[in-house]
């Protein structure tokens, strides 16, 4: 099944958290993350994330397939900063220390490639975390962690809903689009924009059509079970907070205050080694 | 007495906003605490309606004006509000994949807990015990994806079984099920009923199916009105079911074929009920003998020919074995088997959709394997189940035109093969109407319509009559008869055994992937072994056969096949 969650089962603490536990700490610690230029701060959280790593019980190859799309992601990110603005870094640590020219404006500093070093280290503070999430959240527990954190339940249901009936739509687009095949639609490359536009139209229409016929099934299933009868409601696979999951969130938040307090040091968002060299 | 009653219907009337005249007319219906109700009618006579009423989507999410009385539980619904009605009445509807709402079996079983707030600990217990109550305790954790048909249904069920609901309400509960998978479900409802206590309202037109198991009564709507409301028994000694487009169970077409008068004291309701005097036995004898076999049709030379194709999904799962299976020339062949034992898999891999793995294809002597799908349509013409998952245009004519316009046929020969394709298809008064001003069975036929511009000798349809009712499926097998008749091959995959019976000269039988079974339907549908390894079910003229004595069982349906086909339809 193509889903966007990619929930390994195992058993490890990570697993053991609740969904809600998780998705805060995954919003703080990404926020922390995305907030500080502190090189100091920046090291130790992708340490951090790598531990996390190691206790979930995850191993790489579960996750090769996100890691890899993220790491030429982050690749790409710094390819296009530097090609798009060489001396970027000149500008915000008010120094210039060139090392030695790539010809024309691409002069490498060792400002720019401290900055780059920073970008790296946010990239891997974050993209851990995030395969963490979603690698071991039971999508099922998500709708109900989205309504812990203060989400309101019709609207995180939609997500959950959304999970439940993409792989059923993908199924169907993939049976259409095989009988308009044969009556001579070209999905292929081959053929111009405009006709793969009208080619994809012979498509959506059957498949835009059947899903609100489906759309009308679910919400009349839904009411005749009592959805949205109450202001509130429960979960299945819902499950109590335990202590762990408060220290989790203390441990984040605690990374977030040095975050911010390093701002407050650092008078912004940069540490410059710079200055007083 | 009537404090008994559950549901009350007094001169109760009712029209949607959008519409200008009533759906339904003038219906007093009382069902009372344990009753087990079966509701019957063909397409649009009011019956989906009437359970819209019961279950509180009328008036709650579908508008319109009533007259009359209604009660649930002793008060009208339209006080109670559609939770209120919730609490009293459950539904289980018609697609059981549709309703599917949660990521698993035990979410989807807890969701109306849920809503209610229930506490984890309770819930928990409330699920289980309703999820072994239907038999599916040991699949709580699985996805949608991953249950059958059958099952879906048993966590719809036990869905509504976590509220102790009065009246449980199944709204064509057999529409989607293989023939056992529907025996089973007769089944379970049945038992349910009896350890719940809970009333039970079958919406149905697959009437001899629901009679497996017993039921009270019998309310027959037509055209909005209640025609009958009655024994089983009764209604099936008189002709109100013929007259009202239903399909009498095949045991009671075949006594009146022989000239046996159906009383209520024979207790008809069901085959295994049905007691028959001597006399009335003889009668059967007398018509079994009174006419020789037909002959059978002469091995025709062969169209599309499979040899030992195995194909397998790239996740490794291997969904065909080795098969090899011949279609001649002209042949009207059905396919049948379970969901998932291969038959859709096959089409796909003959329509070029899938590529097998090993083995080859031959269509008219030619190998078929450097041919595109585009060319292997112009020779196999292929036609979904559903028409609305084909049909892209505004407009009847430019629909049919599809197919030809992107083969870049000229404007002109265009023309001229869609009025034929459209004229073949009894399409032609509409040619220049909009699609969506059609009948489902008229949307089919455009579809059908749209394949045949293309000129295909062999069309494939995935389950052409699927939740039709007896009216519109006799009209739409005709119709494929007719092409037939013409001269095209028709290939029917499908779960309908009177579908085989009436109309199939010869049926393969996919299980697990492989062939386990190519002959004529009478032939397969007495034989135990392929009935229950295919998931169908014996046919009623079987046990007919044998109550009155005619040793042949397999000759006494080929006999009710060859009568039908010479003396009903010809």
């Amino acid at each position: 099944m193509t889903n966007i969650f990619n929930y390994i089962d195992r058993s490890s603490p990570v697993h053991r958290l609740t969904g809600a536990t998780k998705l805060v700490c995954l919003l703080i610690w990404s926020f922390a993350a995305m907030m500080t230029y502190d090189t100091r701060l920046l090291a130790i959280l992708p340490l951090g994330s790598f531990a996390l790593f190691a206790l979930s019980r995850i191993r790489l190859r579960d996750v090769r397939f996100m890691l890899g799309f993220t790491l030429v992601f982050m690749a790409l990110n710094n390819l296009l900063v530097f090609l798009f603005s060489p001396q970027h870094a000149v500008g915000l640590y008010g120094t210039r220390h060139e090392l030695f020219s790539l010809g024309g404006r691409y002069v490498v500093t060792s400002e720019q490639l401290f900055y780059h070093l920073n970008l790296v280290l946010k990239y891997l503070a974050t993209i851990p975390v995030v395969v963490l999430f979603v690698s071991t959240t039971n999508p099922s527990e998500f709708a109900a962690s989205l309504n812990r954190i203060g989400v309101k339940y019709t609207v995180a249901y939609s997500v959950s809903l959304a999970l439940r009936y993409i792989p059923d739509i993908q199924r169907e687009y993939h049976d259409i689009s095989q009988a308009q095949q044969a009556r001579g639609i070209e999905m292929s490359r081959k053929e111009n924009i405009v006709k793969r536009l009208k080619s994809a139209s012979a498509i959506l229409i059957p498949l835009i059509l059947s899903s609100m016929d489906r759309i009308e099934t679910i919400s009349n299933a839904m009411e005749l079970r009592g959805f949205g009868k109450n202001k509130k409601r429960t979960w299945y696979m819902g499950r109590p907070f335990t202590k762990w999951d408060i220290l989790s969130i203390a441990v984040c938040a605690g990374i977030l205050a040095a975050a911010i307090i390093l701002n407050r040091v650092n008078g912004g968002r940069f540490w410059n080694p710079f200055a007083r060299g | 007495m009537m404090e008994d009653a559950i549901i009350r219907f007094e001169h109760f009337g009712f029209q949607y906003n959008a519409q200008s005249e009533p759906t339904l007319y003038d219906i007093d219906l009382t069902v009372r605490r344990g009753e087990k109700i079966l509701i019957a009618g063909p397409s649009g006579c009011g019956k989906s309606t009437l359970a819209h009423c019961i279950n509180g989507l009328i008036p709650f999410s579908y508008k319109g004006t009533q007259t009359g009385k209604v009660e649930i539980a002793g008060k009208a619904p339209a006080q109670m509000g559609l939770f209120g009605v919730s609490r009293h009445v459950g539904t289980v509807l018609q697609d059981s994949d549709g309703q599917f709402i949660g990521l698993t079996v035990a979410e989807d079983i807890a969701f109306a807990l849920e809503n209610d707030c229930l506490g984890e600990p309770e819930m928990h217990e409330r699920v289980a015990k309703a999820a072994k109550l239907v038999g599916i305790e040991s699949h709580l954790l699985h996805a949608p994806s991953d249950l059958s048909g059958g099952q879906k249904q048993r966590v719809a069920l036990a869905g509504v079984l976590v509220e102790d609901v009065d009246v449980l309400l199944f709204d064509e509960p057999l529409a989607n099920l293989d023939p056992a998978t529907g025996k089973a479900a007769i089944e379970l409802i049945d038992e349910i009923q009896k350890t719940t206590g809970a009333a039970v309202i079958i919406i149905e037109h697959r009437l001899e199916d629901v009679l497996w198991r017993e039921v009270d009564r019998v309310v027959l709507m037509g055209k909005g009105r209640i025609l009958a409301d009655m024994s089983p028994d009764e209604l099936l000694s008189g002709d109100l079911l013929v007259r009202s487009g239903i399909r009498e169970p095949l045991y009671i077409t075949a006594l009146k074929y022989a000239g046996v008068q159906v009383r209520p004291e024979m207790a008809p309701r069901s085959i295994h009920t049905l007691r028959l005097e001597e006399a009335d036995r003889e009668k059967v004898r007398a018509w079994y003998r009174a006419a020789p076999p037909a002959p059978r049709p002469e091995t025709a030379e062969p169209l599309l020919e499979a040899e030992h194709i195995r194909f397998a999904y790239p996740n490794g799962r291997e969904a065909l074995r080795d098969i090899s299976a011949s279609i001649g020339k002209g042949e009207m062949v059905a396919i049948v088997g379970t969901n998932g034992a291969g038959k859709s898999t096959f089409s796909k891999v003959v329509c070029g959709f899938e590529t097998e793995q090993e083995g080859g294809l031959r269509f008219a002597g030619e190998d078929m394997r450097s041919l595109s799908i585009k060319e292997r349509a112009d020779r196999i013409g292929y036609v979904m189940q559903n028409p609305n998952q084909m049909i892209s245009k505004v407009m009847i004519f430019d629909e049919v035109a599809l197919g030809l316009r992107t083969r870049g046929v000229p404007e002109e020969e265009i023309r001229e093969k869609v009025e034929d394709a459209l004229k073949v298809c009894g399409l032609w008064p509409f040619r220049s109407w909009p699609v969506s001003a059609l009948s489902f069975g008229q949307k089919k036929r455009v579809t059908i319509a749209s394949i045949l511009a293309l000129e295909p000798s062999l069309i494939i349809l995935d389950e052409p009559t699927a939740g039709q009712d007896y009216r519109h499926y006799t009209e739409i097998m005709e119709f494929l008869r007719d092409l037939n008749k013409r001269g095209y091959t028709v290939v029917m995959i499908t779960h309908d055994m009177h579908l085989m019976l009436e109309y199939a000269q010869r049926a393969l039988v996919f299980s697990e992937g492989g062939l386990i079974a190519d002959d004529e339907c009478a032939a397969i549908l007495t034989d135990r072994e392929i009935i229950s390894r295919a998931s169908l079910k014996e046919t009623s003229l079987y046990e007919l056969a044998l109550l009155c004595g005619v040793e042949d069982s397999r000759g006494f349906v080929r006999r009710f096949i060859d009568h039908e086909r010479e003396e009903v339809r010809p």
